[in-house]
């Protein structure tokens, strides 16, 4: 600075200064000002290059953390805002909630025909994660599901209600995040399924961390691929610990029973839905 | 500053117009980044795998 108010002083010194000022020089201005304030920019090579250096190296700090900001904030918007849109259009679509609760039944549960990819066929209700929480369940576990559909259906394991494994994903941070409070499930949960036309309410048994290579969670007997299953259950898996992809979190449950819409709500859904929610649609 | 002193010197107009610029191109960038770059590039980071898979 004060190099620069020395030049400014001169005009003499001023012109001085711009020979040999490399980019400076060859560029004559309208206004001697302007030079007086570039004239203190002669610098050295090696000095320039690490000057710009550390100028990528800024960069590159804040594209980090706008890239943190994406992750942890935009995605959340932007998928919050598809599911919530599919939530609405499919409540909104089906049939009034009967505000009675079911009898449970225990008999072979209606059967969902497994929908092309992409395509979101269930929502997903667990009281346990709030009255307010609902999420899409669509089927595949690809990022063009996951990142904005919300709970993704692993292929070719057994749809909602169905004797074999029903194995969900789901985004822990970001994305919506429908699996955010994983940790917080415990044995006796309700994890309900919600079709068009029925109920399905499965009980969480267990829950483990394991390492992301370990598919036999998502087997149709848990833990035992291969194995002919006899029973339904459900398996939820997300990242572990938060943030990271080191390990997934995996939650079990069991199937308890169903009913169809047409004849009330589970007992686990009345207080919260026909106080809450459901009731002003 | 040597990149973005280039890029201020290089912007037309008085200093209001040239902040208007500089303020439009940093929104610019950032939206590139959150709409094509960001969306790209996450998939290959350690960060948000969720499902479980066999080894490649």
């Amino acid at each position: 600075m004060a190099t620069g108010l020395a030049f400014a002083a001169g005009p003499v010194t001023h012109e001085a200064a711009l020979v040999g000022a490399g980019e400076v020089a060859g560029r004559p201005g309208p206004d001697g000002a302007r030079h007086a304030g570039e004239a203190p920019r002669r610098r050295r090579p090696g000095f320039a290059a690490v000057g710009v250096l550390g100028e990528l190296l800024m960069t590159a700090g804040v594209v980090v953390v706008l890239f943190v900001v994406w992750q942890l904030w935009w995605t959340d918007v932007e998928a919050g805002a598809v599911q919530a849109g599919i939530v609405s259009t499919l409540v909104e679509s089906g049939p009034s909630p009967v505000a009675v609760v079911a009898e449970p039944r225990t008999e072979a549960a209606p059967r969902i025909e497994v929908p092309p990819e992409g395509t979101t066929f269930a929502l997903l209700r667990v009281p346990r994660w709030g009255d307010g929480y609902v999420m899409p369940i669509s089927e595949g576990v690809g990022a063009a599901v996951l990142d904005r559909l919300g709970i993704g259906h692993y292929p070719e394991t057994a749809m909602p209600g169905q004797v074999g494994n029903l194995a969900l994903a789901g985004h822990r941070q970001g994305h919506g995040r429908p699996f955010y409070s994983i940790e917080a499930l415990a044995p006796g949960d309700a994890l309900v399924v919600e079709s068009p036309g029925a109920w399905y309410v499965y009980r969480v048994t267990v829950s483990e961390v394991v390492s992301p290579g370990a598919v036999e969670v998502i087997a149709a007997v848990p833990g035992r691929p291969g194995a002919v299953p006899t029973t339904a259950v459900i398996t939820l898996t997300t990242c572990h610990p938060v943030f990271s992809s080191r390990e997934r979190y995996v939650v079990h449950g069991v199937f308890e029973s169903w009913m169809l819409k047409a004849d009330g709500m589970p007992g686990v859904l009345a207080p919260g839905i026909i106080g809450a929610n459901e009731s002003e649609r | 500053m040597i990149v973005y002193g280039w890029l201020w010197r290089h912007l037309p107009g008085p200093t209001a117009l040239r902040a208007l610029l500089l303020t439009l191109l940093a929104v610019g960038v950032v939206a590139v980044c959150f709409l094509w770059v960001f969306p790209v590039v996450a998939p290959h980071l350690p960060f948000e795998q969720i499902t479980v898979e066999e080894a490649p």
